[in-house]
């Protein structure tokens, strides 16, 4: 047995369960009872349809940006030689996740009911309660706290593995510590920072759940629509071109961040 | 070599009472039942199994929808269903049905009069009535000071964002064609419309489209005003006592759940045994107080305490059943895709 053959399963597992249904969705979205046909594509011209989508996109870019301007200085942080604790911190960053992220939002959604666990606190201290359900803020703050470990940890690798030698070189040439960021670690840190951007997009540009607890129904993303299809409408077809277009969109942005050819040399998925 | 001989006869008999084994447990009956969830009694299930020595292998899902899409593409056998009124018309149109024998039900003759012949199943061929009920306004009459007896409240500004409708476009449809006065089966393209501008214009006041969480935010007065059915009403009310229910003036909803044996059931003597035994009356009056809905059997509903059998929340007076204004849903698959893009635009709209 050669050492190819040990990705024989894999490749077995990934064309039955990600070829062949990849294949289905694109017949179910172009044939109709086997005519050949662009009619759910056009179905999705509708205004109601675009402007979810274009929602979609904004929360997804909100949260992403949320995410990587949190995530990025504790990555530093937790990457510098003098931090004692940064496997606890770490473990806390990772721990959520050995959670089921339903529950998870589940939980956020009893936590910060108008009466839950959250405002009666407030309450209990005298300070006003706060309105925080139902809406998009709300969905923002799910995907952030859903997603947050996935920007982390890309970026805390990469920063890792920066050669700290490069790091001094910088100082001893004269540059300060701001030049030294600008020039020397940002850079050298861009495959985690996209690996993270990726990650941390795609599921909040396709998510149907947090919408649907933390959002109350009102918000309509693209997810939701898809979810909406195939469970209840059962239009399988226009099911099927939704998602088609949504995959068109995220190969877009793949192939727009992919174009940085640093992806190879550490955070590098795909 | 007679070593040899010897390894390989007792292996072969190993393999023999192994198989008789295995054959032994395959022999043990049992029915695959898919319903509602918290629709009955769990022990209920037990109690079947120790008086028949079936098994039962029990399942739940979230709605009709949900239920049909498992079992439509027939790669999961059940034996026994627990649909709703327009979901049985559309499983006996599309075939998926098997006959149910009720002469093999000796309790079949405690099914009310009223609950047989109903219009989805004319003839009562394919199903046993299991429960029913009405679909109604849950209020919080803390936070409602007004009577409650119209649609019109939820449309009411004083009450923005204290109202909980279900993300279902099925039962907001309803709501609001039933307060524009037309039939909630109307299939008139410009009624629905109307009934989409309707939901539109009632979104702003809303605070959530909610599943079955809703009960429990009902419960902890997350909400004023809430759509619910009755019986999950009933259970509401049990747990805050602030909660009231009423069935508005303009008409809704009634529905009847009723037991049916899918197309591909393994087990069709085992199914009609299950079902009999749902319809003894002490069962289904343990199974009616358990998880709140209405039987369909007055030998039943003598057998429920005091409280729940005089309640006029699961049991309205029948006059008010007969109203013409209540209406159980057709089969709605003609205008299903059209549904779901009304209800999208109506969540899109804000």
């Amino acid at each position: 047995m050669n050492r190819k053959s040990l990705a024989y399963p894999y490749l077995i597992w990934a064309a039955i369960f990600i070829v062949v249904p990849l294949l289905l969705i694109v017949y179910f979205s172009f044939f109709e009872g086997g005519q050949f046909t662009l009619q759910n594509y056009e179905k999705f011209l509708e205004d109601y349809y675009i402007k979810a989508l274009f929602r979609s996109i904004q929360l997804a870019l909100t949260s992403t940006i949320i995410c990587l301007v949190a995530a990025y200085p504790l990555a530093m942080i937790l990457s510098g030689k003098q931090m004692s604790n940064k496997q606890v911190i770490l473990l806390l960053v990772v721990l959520p996740m050995w959670m089921n992220s339903l529950l998870r939002t589940y939980a956020w959604a009893s936590l910060l009911e108008n009466n839950g666990v959250i405002n009666s606190m407030l309450q209990a201290l005298q300070l006003p309660t706060i309105k925080f359900l139902y809406g998009n803020s709300a969905v923002v703050f799910g995907m952030v706290y859903n997603f947050f470990p996935f920007m982390v940890l890309p970026i805390y690798n990469v920063l890792c593995k920066i050669d700290h030698s490069i790091v001094e070189a910088s100082y001893d040439l004269g540059a300060d510590k701001v030049t030294t960021f600008r020039k020397v670690i940002l850079p050298l840190s861009m495959p985690g920072v996209i690996t993270g951007i990726v990650m941390v997009f795609m599921p909040a540009l396709t998510t149907f759940l947090i919408t649907r607890l933390l959002g109350g129904g009102k918000v309509m993303l693209i997810g939701n629509i898809i979810e909406e299809q195939f469970t209840r409408t059962r239009d399988l077809a226009f099911g099927s071109a939704v998602s088609m277009i949504l995959m068109v969109i995220v190969l877009i942005t793949l192939t727009f961040m992919s174009k940085k050819d640093s992806l190879d040399k550490g955070g590098g998925l795909f | 070599m007679n070593k040899m001989i010897k390894k390989i006869l007792m292996t072969g008999a190993i393999g023999v009472w192994t198989l008789t084994l295995v054959g032994c447990g395959a022999s043990k009956e049992s029915i695959t039942v898919y319903n509602w969830g918290d629709y009955i009694d769990p022990e209920v299930n037990d109690l079947f199994t120790e008086e028949t020595g079936i098994k039962v292998i029990y399942s739940e899902y979230a709605n009709n929808e949900e239920m049909y899409a498992t079992v439509e593409p027939g790669n999961v056998n059940y034996d026994i269903l627990v649909p709703s009124d327009y979901m049985v018309e559309k499983m006996i149109h599309n075939g998926m049905l098997e006959k149910i024998d009720t002469t093999q039900l000796t309790n079949y003759m405690h099914i009310d009069e009223e609950f047989k012949n109903l219009p989805f199943d004319p003839d009562d061929s394919y199903s046993v009535p299991y429960m029913w009920g009405t679909v109604g306004i849950v209020y919080n009459t803390k936070l409602v000071d007004k009577p409650v007896d119209s649609w019109d409240v939820l449309w009411d500004e004083k009450y923005k964002e204290q109202i909980f409708m279900y993300d279902s476009e099925r039962d907001s449809i309803m709501v609001a064609l039933k307060k524009l006065g037309y039939s909630m089966n109307t299939r008139d393209e410009k009624e629905l419309e109307e009934a989409k501008e309707l939901l539109i214009q009632q979104a702003p006041l809303v605070l959530a489209y909610v599943g079955d969480e809703g009960k429990g935010k009902m419960v902890n007065e997350e909400a004023a005003l809430m759509i619910a059915w009755a019986g999950d009403a009933m259970v509401m009310m049990d747990e805050n006592p602030d909660l009231a229910y009423a069935i508005p003036k303009e008409g809704s909803n009634y529905f009847v759940d009723s037991i049916v044996i899918p197309k591909g059931s393994k087990n069709i003597a085992g199914a009609h045994q299950y079902i009999d035994f749902l319809c003894r009356p002490e069962i289904a009056a343990r199974n009616a107080e358990y998880i709140g809905y209405s039987t369909p059997m007055s030998a039943a509903k003598e057998l429920l305490p005091e409280e729940i059998k005089n309640s006029e929340v699961a049991y309205p007076p029948k006059e008010m059943l007969n109203d013409e204004k209540m209406e159980m849903f057709n089969d709605p698959s003609d205008v299903i895709e059209l549904y779901s893009s009304l209800w999208t635009q109506v969540k899109a709209s804000n």
